[in-house]
């Protein structure tokens, strides 16, 4: 196969309002209809239609050849994933949550995110690992684990975070459609509560560009996922306070959109990261070296990480564990008062 | 031979002859006690959590003879390794209703300090290992267990349990096939019933049972009758006492049936047919056990009415006990993440107490699942 760029782009089918559960669901429909190498499958998939209903109907629709079930083995589903992959197909694995995909750890960071360099480009992967990620819904730590910085650190791997119903079809779409795997990290506290326009028909939003979630001038926010509306809603309070924050939704964790993520630190000279991973070896660390290895001569204050703390997930503290709204601006006027 | 399953007591309470594994009457009266007992604390634990007294919920209705007539085959001293689907046998080790419920609650009666989502206990008192959400894992545990009593020369016996659905687990091939390899101690229960949350057995497996898998493992496969309390701990009695000889590790397949929704977050009726539920309801393994009681004249309606209401007030007297303990405090955050605290979560635990004293902080976490 020729490395072909994917075309980006949205049609003039109208939009229509959906929750961020039902773009996905509208994308993995419109990708299934036009290509059928697209296969969708996993556990509960099928007649369920998902744990969360992300599959809901599909089955249905397209037969149980394209949508199935998978015996209850995540390390099977990648692996046979990567063999569907290998031999012309569009794999899309759902891992039920992220917290279970250990089992298949193996399989991806060995197998899949290394195939296309270890054999010189003569075989690769293109496939989709889709699965619901990030606290918020009283999981306890099987079912709320943030994870994405070990995939992260795989070179190999992509790794896309939506957090907007338009978003999550664009770049589901765009993650199917790309020549390598993909880690497509669901926030699962969104799926029912973020809702908005999403355009029928054709949408893809290109890997590797952040999407700028509010303009500001004192204070730049870079997020992602789940944390995208709490970090809105820090900005829009900090607003009536006077301080104008920017909020930089990133979208793509790897590969990162650092032009957008730089010129925004430039112009500010404030930087505040929110990710709910354990703060260590999180990505915002990733991102703090970054701005400050490119751009400290820019900075006013201190880079601020605002995260997870440092112990496994809980469940009924969970509340203290997750950044909020509050700690949010304290980190903003951590870049301020030092 | 693997595939055929064993039976004791028929649906008319009757058992075949030179079956009877003539457990003492008392102790076939605390069986009884011990099902009504699981049965009532799991209607409970679906009602506390309908009323949003608790998160979580997980049933075993239906699944009381397999698990408890398995673990009733140890004793004391052997360690379970348990998935979260067999409570009864908290009851069995005398785990207090208020310990229970507070796990549930995750207060400060919880053993384990509110950290896990309600029904995934750990109770080292009752040599009950933590349980985790992943599936099958702790079926190496119970190998590595049993490998290590081995090397010191214990007789402790190790029983751990998995569904239908843990078959398919890596650590089922492994912890079957490493305890094959060391003859370990340990006796693996598999309790089949028919279902992994909407996926049936016969896209789980292409075996013809689950207990036939042993073979591959070296190792005896049965498979009995999981509504039949007498033929499951009979079966599990032969495979304890061949894990203690020294003669190594059975997989015992319990055939049963989930009667519930996989937890309070599904709905079964999305997926499964009515009919089947119906059939298994015929077979319930309270009713069939109680039949048998019967013929014995060990239970009468005034026996029932004083299980009943005895397991009930214990309840009410648990539940009122667990709801009145406190919450944990936002410090025991950081408590066991190792066994002292490192600089780097001191400073962590110090941030967030500065930050509750300055307005309290406190994300909207909503429930499970969405
Ligand atoms: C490794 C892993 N993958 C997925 C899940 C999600 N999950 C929880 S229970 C379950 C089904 C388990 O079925 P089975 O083993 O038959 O046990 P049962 O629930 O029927 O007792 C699944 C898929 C999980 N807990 N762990
Ligand atoms: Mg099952």
């Amino acid at each position: 196969m020729t490395a072909t760029e994917t075309k980006t782009g949205t049609s003039k089918a109208g939009t229509k309002v959906m929750t961020l559960l039902e773009a996905i669901t509208d994308a993995l429909r419109h990708e299934m209809k036009q290509d059928d190498r697209v296969l969708v499958f996993g556990e509960d998939v099928g007649k369920k239609g998902g744990v969360f209903g992300a599959t809901l109907g599909l089955q249905d629709e397209f037969g149980e050849q394209r949508c199935f079930d998978s015996p209850l083995s995540e390390c099977g589903i990648i692996g046979t994933g990567i063999g569907m992959a290998l031999y012309g197909m569009r794999p899309v694995a759902e891992i039920q949550f992220l917290d279970f995909i250990y089992p298949a750890f193996d399989q991806i960071v060995s197998e899949a995110a290394k195939m296309r360099y270890r054999s010189g480009g003569e075989y690769t992967c293109p496939m989709v690992i889709r699965s619901p990620y990030g606290g918020g819904i009283r999981g306890g730590h099987y079912h709320s684990q943030s994870s994405e910085a070990y995939f992260c650190h795989t070179p190999g791997l992509k790794v896309v975070i939506p957090s907007t119903p338009a978003d999550a079809k664009g770049l589901l779409i765009a993650s199917i459609r790309d020549e390598d795997p993909v880690m497509f990290l669901e926030p699962k506290a969104l799926y029912r509560h973020a809702k908005g326009e999403v355009p029928l028909g054709e949408h893809v939003v290109p890997l590797g560009k952040a999407r700028i979630a509010r303009d500001g001038t004192d204070v730049t926010i870079l997020c992602y996922g789940a944390m995208v509306p709490v970090c809105l809603a820090a900005a829009e309070t900090a607003a009536q306070a006077g301080r104008s924050i920017e909020v930089i939704d990133l979208r793509t964790l790897v590969p990162l959109d650092e032009a957008t993520v730089l010129e925004s630190v430039k112009k500010t000279g404030r930087c505040v990261i929110v990710y709910e991973a354990p703060k260590t070896c999180g990505y915002g660390a990733e991102l703090s070296a970054i701005v400050g290895e490119r751009c400290i001569e820019y900075l006013e204050g201190p880079i601020v990480r605002v995260a997870g703390f440092d112990t496994p997930f809980p469940y009924t503290l969970e509340h203290l564990y997750m950044p909020d709204q509050k700690r949010v601006l304290a980190g903003i006027e951590k870049t301020f008062v030092w | 031979m693997s595939n055929d399953l064993l039976t004791i007591i028929d649906q008319d309470g009757k058992t075949q002859k030179g079956k009877d594994p003539g457990l003492p009457k008392d102790e076939l009266q605390r069986l009884y006690r011990l099902m009504v007992a699981t049965r009532l604390l799991d209607e409970r634990g679906l009602a506390m959590q309908r009323q949003g007294r608790i998160g979580f919920y997980l049933q075993s209705t239906g699944q009381e003879a397999s698990h408890l007539g398995a673990a009733y085959a140890l004793a004391d001293r052997d360690w379970l390794f348990p998935a979260y689907r067999q409570p009864g046998i908290l009851l069995l080790r005398d785990i207090s209703i208020d310990k229970i419920v507070s796990e549930w609650l995750g207060n400060s009666g919880d053993t384990s300090k509110g950290r896990q989502m309600p029904v995934h206990y750990s109770f080292r008192e009752a040599n009950f290992v933590s349980i985790s959400s992943p599936i099958g894992t702790q079926l190496t545990h119970a190998a590595g267990a049993g490998m290590a009593a081995r090397i010191r020369g214990d007789d402790t016996v190790f029983m751990t349990f998995c569904g239908d659905g843990g078959t398919s687990s890596n650590d089922f091939h492994t912890g079957l096939n490493f305890a094959g390899v060391t003859k370990a101690p340990v006796v693996f229960v598999c309790e089949n019933n028919g279902w992994a949350i909407s996926v049936p057995q016969c896209k789980q497996t292409a075996s013809e049972s689950m207990a036939i898998k042993a073979q591959a493992y070296g190792m005896p496969g049965v498979r009995v009758d999981g509504n039949d309390i007498l033929a499951v701990y009979r079966v599990c009695k032969e495979a304890v006492d061949r894990a203690r000889r020294g003669d190594g590790p059975t997989l015992v397949e319990t055939v049963t049936y989930r009667m519930a929704s996989h937890s309070s977050s599904d709905d079964a009726a999305r997926y499964r047919d009515a009919t089947e539920y119906e059939a298994w309801k015929k077979k319930d393994p309270i009713a069939r056990f109680q039949l048998y009681l019967k013929q014995r004249k060990l239970w009468d309606e005034t026996f029932e009415a004083e299980v009943v209401e005895t397991a009930k007030a214990k309840l009410a007297e648990g539940v009122k006990l667990a709801e009145a303990r406190a919450n944990l405090g936002p410090e025991s955050l950081f408590d066991d993440v190792f066994m002292n605290l490192t600089p780097q979560l001191k400073a962590q635990r110090q941030e967030l107490a500065e930050l509750m004293s300055k307005g309290g902080v406190g994300a909207d976490v909503g429930h499970f699942p969405l």
